[in-house]
């Protein structure tokens, strides 16, 4: 019924037109920045660059700003226009995703920080494959996830969950992986430590952008598709 | 962990079995309109003033003691269905009905009905508050007087009964006798459900009932179709979409004499199944 990503256009208040357009875009741009936080990070430990993640670090005030910023613009949709339909699921769908995101960015800090640990600890690529590997797939995950919300595609949201499924497949192996260093080499434990912590983040930024794409599908269905695991998920994006 | 410990974890438990993960999601919190005992029952209703169709083959079960909204732009039928229900159409010239309404399974519109009973059975109250010219006393005793009722005990509980139903008692049991028409606006739209309900109706018809008050006063008489609707049914015509959405359990959609879609308030206002609903209530043009 509302494929459509055009369809919050055609109020017959050109305001309330601009308002939930206003606070769409404010998604995607923020979206945007935590893309761009989240591949730095992943940059900084991989190329071992403590100055670039000193840069992602601080970063995270503009995107918590941001997030206080589209929640007060939903509010205050909210409370002067008092939206029905699918036009409260797009305001709905918007303050979760925000907070998605705001989470998303707590694990790019995180990994940041990590990142200018893992530098101070010297050389060393152990591990680093896994992390460039994990964090190409939930990065591209996220953007997918954003994507999906811009154009109203469930079949793209779907996909994202897909994903999440097979992230979280690598990151157990990634962890064994982890293990056998560890036990091979005691005195690497310190360090290894600090990669299965940006492990543990890149799988929790792949759980955030499902999230995100689950919001997708309540704002284009109407169902809270949450704790349905993929076959329900499916079942419901297939639902005429 | 010791004994006492467990015995509390148990029983702090008790409240996650509570929890009907069943009704959670989807459309399953709460029965739909067939699942419910009907109170009226409207069949392939069509409404004609002289030659101009005003109703196109409507279909509906209204629900017991439940709130159901007519909602549809200006000229939708939406008041016109409402006034089918105690016969006011039959005031109208030229106005000519086909199809039935049955009222508990009983044919309102058979020739053995008597109108003056099914307007006691079905009450309604109008947009603008129309007490008359007596006293509060006398508007709600009005009902059981024309029933032959004179006895003053009888009346006097009555009275009481009805304004204290229609929350009106507290601001008038000093000055009962004092005159209906110095009341405030809010108070006569009370006072006029009072005389509608002193007559024990099994429906309520309002038709816009807030629409002539204040923000406080609406917000009075939304509150006192919460408390009514535990004894009767109560079908509402309301313009403004937010009202419905509170005071609703059941909404309808009309749009050109047509019944569009009907459907539990909380589903029509979070994800309707029709375009043209989820276009009128979004305020959008279709």
């Amino acid at each position: 019924m509302n494929k459509d990503a055009k369809i919050h256009s055609h109020h017959i208040s050109q305001q309330f037109n601009a308002d939930l357009e206003e606070i769409k875009n404010n998604l995607l741009e923020m979206g945007g920045m935590v893309e761009k936080q989240l591949s730095d990070a992943i940059d900084a430990i991989i190329n071992a660059d403590s100055g670039l993640g000193a840069l992602v670090r601080e970063d995270d005030a503009a995107i918590n700003a941001m997030e206080m910023q589209i929640d007060e613009e939903c509010n205050r949709i909210l409370a002067r226009r008092q939206p029905a339909a699918s036009d409260l699921r797009l305001v709905l769908s918007i303050i979760k995703a925000v907070n998605d995101l705001e989470r998303i960015g707590d694990e790019s800090a995180k990994i940041a920080r990590l990142a200018i640990e893992l530098t101070e600890q010297g050389e060393s690529s152990k591990g680093y494959v896994e992390i460039r590997h994990i964090g190409e797939h939930v990065r591209r995950m996220v953007s997918m996830a954003l994507d999906a919300f811009a154009r109203y595609d469930i079949d793209a949201a779907l996909a994202v969950a897909r994903e999440d499924a097979s992230v979280d497949v690598e990151y157990s192996s990634a962890m064994r992986e982890m293990i056998t260093y560890m036990i091979e080499d005691p005195r690497s434990i310190t360090r290894v430590l600090n990669v299965v912590w940006a492990l543990r983040a890149l799988e929790r930024v792949g759980d955030h952008a499902k999230n995100i794409a689950e919001h997708v599908i309540y704002l284009v269905k109407g169902t809270d598709v949450r704790h349905l695991g993929l076959d329900g998920l499916e079942k419901t994006v297939r639902l005429d | 962990m010791t004994e006492s410990n467990t015995e509390y974890a148990t029983a702090s438990r008790s409240k996650f079995k509570k929890i009907d993960m069943s009704k959670i999601g989807g459309h399953e919190g709460g029965l739909r309109a067939e699942e419910l005992p009907c109170c009226l029952r409207v069949t392939d209703l069509n409404l004609f003033y002289g030659p101009a169709q005003a109703l196109r083959s409507v279909n509906l079960s209204i629900p017991s003691q439940r709130v159901t909204a007519f909602i549809g732009p200006s000229g939708c039928g939406k008041s016109t269905l409402l006034r089918c229900f105690n016969r006011m159409n039959d005031l109208v010239d030229g106005c000519q009905i086909k199809g039935s309404i049955a009222l508990d399974g009983e044919d309102i519109y058979h020739r053995s009905v008597d109108v003056a009973d099914l307007r006691r059975r079905v009450g309604m109250v109008f947009q603008k508050p129309n007490p008359f010219p007596k006293s509060i006393y006398e508007n709600v005793a009005y009902g059981l007087r024309i029933q032959g009722i004179n006895k003053k005990r009888i009346l006097d509980e009555s009275v009481e009964k009805s304004l204290k139903a229609s929350a009106l008692w507290e601001e008038v049991k000093d000055r009962l006798h004092e005159s209906a028409l110095g009341l405030s606006g809010g108070q006569q739209q009370r006072l006029v459900i009072a005389r509608t309900i002193a007559v024990e109706p099994e429906v309520l018809l309002l038709d816009e009932p807030a629409s002539a008050l204040d923000p406080i006063s609406t917000l009075k008489i939304e509150e006192l179709i919460n408390d009514l609707k535990d004894r009767y049914t109560i079908i509402i015509v309301t313009h403004n979409m937010q009202q419905a959405a509170r005071v609703s359990d059941f909404t309808a959609f009309m749009y050109m004499g047509k019944l569009i879609e009907f459907d539990r308030t909380d589903t029509i206002f979070t994800n309707p199944a029709e375009k043209q609903t989820e276009d009128y209530i979004t305020g959008r043009y279709g």
